[in-house]
């Protein structure tokens, strides 16, 4: 019987691992009063995942996802408008704008870089796992 | 983004805009997201269900046009040029004096879109009332070129959802200078408005500031008796005067431009509001009716309930039954 203890651990272990849900490959951030919600997303890594940006804000905002050299550049950036990077999306007041993204495994910050924004709390995290 | 946003963007009501001009007044924000305020001086008196909201724009220097946001408790029957010392005069009467200078002290002289509900200039001011929601009122700031600070959703909600009038006070800085306006001249407006009782929006005064940033202000409050007001004194809002106001004084106010209606008597209170933003969350309701119930809507320490649905008409037989059943 002792022996069978490691092979029952790590059963449990596969099972609990191949029913865990997969990260999903489709999600929505709404924008409202200044801030994502939710603040923390988790999306698959290796495909195509479809993000849904709301904003219900009656201002404009911006997502930008990237790593932090990323926002350091946007945080001097000169761009008005984001329209032609996945990872950059002008999203403009009570409007909605979809992007399609593949990211590779690994954690990061998504901020909205308009002045003050970031600051007042726009900034989220996005996780994405196989 | 930052740079062109700021280097192009104008400023209106925590709108956002050009180089260093500013007003003394509520929800104004720097173009590189300072803060410019100075104090803000405000008189809201309140006299036969007619509350006179009389508040001063200072002219700070620069070119260009920017702006502030005020809430308003409804819509007003008048807008027009304030009185040239009544904030000054009240000022003297509430600051403490030396006791050695008052032997020589001498009595002194005194998405919907937001409905355009009336417009006016005065000096170098342009003033809008707006009747809309939050969102209305942002979107006719961003018609008129403006951009909101990021608080701002939210404040303009906490605002409208109790109500929908706004005033938009647009400072053309160029027009300014054209009129020989000096730094620091102030731009006294004197609003009449038909209300219930008295209010003072406080919270507009944190907007586009950082939660860390303080607000300073001096309200002065003319009733016909001792107010109640909610909240009540509290770490960054206190009651620095409450007095019966004298008859000089009453004199020396009803003799500045526009302010015939001061009665003979009349109460005097001075609040000092000195908070950070993240404290002021908070209006200024008052109670003049004697009864001291200022209300709690008001002063935004409990959000807008909305009316419950209306229950349908039951036939009285039908309820009797139901009662007898025990439904």
């Amino acid at each position: 019987m002792k022996c069978l203890a490691p092979a029952l651990a790590l059963l449990t272990i596969v099972v609990g691992s191949a029913c865990a849900p997969a990260p999903p490959t489709e999600t929505t951030i709404r924008f409202h009063y200044s801030h994502f919600e939710p603040g923390d997303v988790r999306v698959r890594a290796g495909v195509p995942v479809t993000i849904t940006l709301r904003n219900d804000d009656p201002i404009d905002h911006e997502w930008i996802v990237g790593p932090p050299g990323v926002h350091e550049v946007h945080r001097h950036g000169t761009e008005a408008v984001h329209d032609s990077r996945p990872t950059e999306v002008t999203v403009p007041a009570l409007s909605s704008r979809q992007t399609v993204i593949t990211f590779a495994p690994g954690d990061e910050a998504f901020i909205c870089h308009l002045p003050g924004h970031e600051e007042y709390g726009m900034t989220g995290r996005l996780s994405a796992r196989t | 983004m930052r740079n062109l946003v700021v280097g192009t963007c104008s400023l209106l009501a925590s709108l956002v805009v050009a180089a260093s001009p500013t007003f003394a007044c509520a929800g104004l924000i720097g173009s590189n997201g300072a803060v410019n305020l100075g104090r803000t001086t405000t008189l809201a008196a309140y006299h036969d269900g007619v509350e006179h909201y009389v508040t001063a724009f200072k002219f700070l220097g620069g070119g260009g046009q920017f702006g502030t946001l005020i809430p308003l408790p409804d819509v007003p029957s008048s807008v027009e040029k304030g009185g040239a010392w009544t904030l000054q005069r009240l000022v003297r009467e509430t600051t403490p004096v030396r006791a050695f200078a008052l032997a020589g002290a001498a009595p002194t002289a005194a998405r919907d879109s937001a409905e355009v509900l009336l417009e006016t200039r005065i000096d170098a001011l342009d003033l809008t009332v707006l009747k809309g929601g939050g969102a209305a009122v942002a979107d006719w700031a961003h018609e008129h070129g403006f951009r909101l600070s990021p608080d701002a959703p939210e404040v303009l909600d906490f605002y409208a959802q109790r109500s929908p009038i706004f005033l938009a006070a647009v400072f053309d800085g160029d027009a300014a200078l054209q009129r020989g306006q000096q730094l620091g001249d102030g731009t006294p407006v004197h609003l009449t408005i038909p209300v219930e009782n008295p209010w003072v929006p406080l919270r507009i005064l944190g907007l586009g500031k950082q939660p860390t940033d303080r607000v300073d202000a001096d309200v002065f409050l003319l009733t016909d008796n001792l107010p109640a007001i909610l909240p009540g004194q509290q770490n960054g809002l206190n009651v620095t005067y409450t007095k019966a106001a004298n008859a000089q004084l009453l004199d020396d106010l009803r003799s500045d431009q526009g302010m015939s209606w001061v009665p003979d008597s009349a109460w005097l209170t001075q609040l000092r509001v000195g908070s950070s933003v993240a404290d002021l969350r908070y209006d200024l309701a008052i109670d003049a009716s004697g009864l001291a119930t200022p209300s709690r809507v008001a002063a935004g320490l409990e959000p807008v309930t909305p009316a419950p649905p209306e229950r349908p008409q039951r036939d009285p037989l039908n309820w009797l039954f139901g009662m007898v059943l025990g439904r």
